[in-house]
């Protein structure tokens, strides 16, 4: 009995000893396990950290990138704003060169038709070709229908009608200096015109226009327009210029020639004395 | 340069050299003139023209009957007419343009009207 106590002491002991053994590696197996764990946890984390590290850094570049390209377009707007500003001002400024230039294209044509106007008034000292040169004249630049041309006689103090068209001379009533619309602009030297031409009915005390024929302040007579050319439905501004202009080259050339035809009579005159005398 | 040879046929002495006058401002022209419908015919069997400017109310020979004989003889079946006139009433204009005028421009004188509608006329 003792004896196989014995190896039963001996037997428990050794199992008791493999299992102390087992025991030691497993502990040392799990400490390594627990070492491995912890370098690994570490490994993530440091990942975890570069990874969200490099996500940062990249984020930042773009929004920065962001910013610049925002501030860019910004920019471009503003450029455009200014490019579309100035395109606006040279278009404004081409449309009034563009208004200028038909201004100074008028004015050019008004000088040239004056020039030859001028010319053609001054071109003859027969006062009847003169009288109808200012005739073609008023038809064919100002556009008039029915007017009369009325010289002053010094004698009588009074505007006698001494050419007309589209009405008979005749029709034309003398004018006193200073008497109704005529009279008036005779006598102060102002163009006159009517306020509104529709409507109007010839009237040859109150005529549409009258023009003064002065020369510096002297009025020698008056061109006065009862109807215009149909076509002609209202004066321009070129008009009342070209009135003034021409008024003054046909009084000039109306004096001119008037002088030169009673000169010329008187010379017939005195050149018959003569001839009586001497014969 | 090409030359194109214009006839302004005009009664008016004034009114021709204002119409002369204006044309000089178009380069390449050759003007010549004549006084009435008569003289126009002279000058047009005379020479050939590119165009004709005429006024209408002229005496011994008006414009209508110069546009009708000039439309009438094949040397100017298709030469532009221009008539240049005080009346400004439709029948007159659409008389014109019946007879064969090509264009009808009514006075006062207009210079950039008669410069225009010869530029646009002439293959200038």
């Amino acid at each position: 009995m003792s004896r196989s106590s014995d190896d039963n002491d001996r037997s428990t002991y050794s199992r008791g000893e493999e299992f102390l053994q087992a025991f030691k590696k497993g502990a040392e197996f799990t400490q390594e396990l627990l070492k491995e764990n912890e370098k690994l946890r570490y490994r993530v984390l440091k990942l975890e950290e570069a990874l969200s590290q490099a996500g940062g850094e990249g984020g930042k570049d773009q929004s920065s990138e962001a910013v610049q390209l925002r501030q860019r377009i910004e920019e471009l707007e503003q450029e455009k704003a200014e490019i579309l500003g100035q395109i606006k001002e040279i278009e404004e400024e081409n449309e009034d060169f563009a208004n200028r230039y038909v201004e100074i294209e008028e004015e050019n044509n008004m000088l040239a038709n004056l020039y030859i106007a001028s010319f053609q008034l001054h071109s003859t000292l027969d006062f009847k070709e003169v009288l109808q040169i200012i005739v073609e004249i008023v038809i064919n630049l100002i556009g008039a229908e029915e007017f009369g041309i009325l010289l002053l006689d010094e004698k009588t103090n009074k505007l006698e009608p001494v050419a007309a068209e589209g009405i008979a001379t005749s029709d034309i009533p003398a004018v006193p200096v200073g008497q109704g619309i005529i009279g008036e602009a005779a006598e102060t030297g102002e163009n006159y015109f009517i306020a509104s031409i529709s409507g109007y009915v010839r009237d040859y005390e109150k005529p549409l226009v009258c023009i003064p024929l002065k020369i510096k302040d002297q009025v020698i007579g008056v061109i006065t327009i009862y109807k215009l050319l149909v076509q002609k439905e209202e004066f321009t501004g070129v008009d009342y210029e070209l009135f003034t202009l021409l008024a003054g080259h046909a009084a000039t050339a109306v004096f001119s020639s008037r002088l030169y035809s009673d000169s010329e009579r008187k010379l017939s005159t005195i050149q018959g004395f003569i001839d009586l005398l001497t014969k | 340069m090409d030359v194109h040879k214009v006839l302004v046929v005009e009664d008016s002495p004034t009114m021709r050299q204002l119409i002369v006058f204006a044309l000089k401002r178009i380069r390449g022209l050759k003007i010549a003139e004549a006084s009435d419908g008569v003289d126009g015919l002279k000058k047009l069997s005379a020479e050939t023209f590119d165009l004709i400017l005429t006024d209408i109310n002229m005496p011994i020979m008006d414009g209508l009957k110069l546009v009708s004989m000039v439309r009438n003889d094949p040397k100017y079946k298709e030469v532009p007419i221009v008539v240049i006139t005080t009346e400004g009433a439709v029948e007159d204009r659409e008389r014109a343009l019946s007879l064969g005028a090509n264009e009808y421009i009514t006075k006062p004188i207009q210079t950039t009207t008669i410069l225009d509608t010869v530029k646009r006329l002439l293959p200038l």
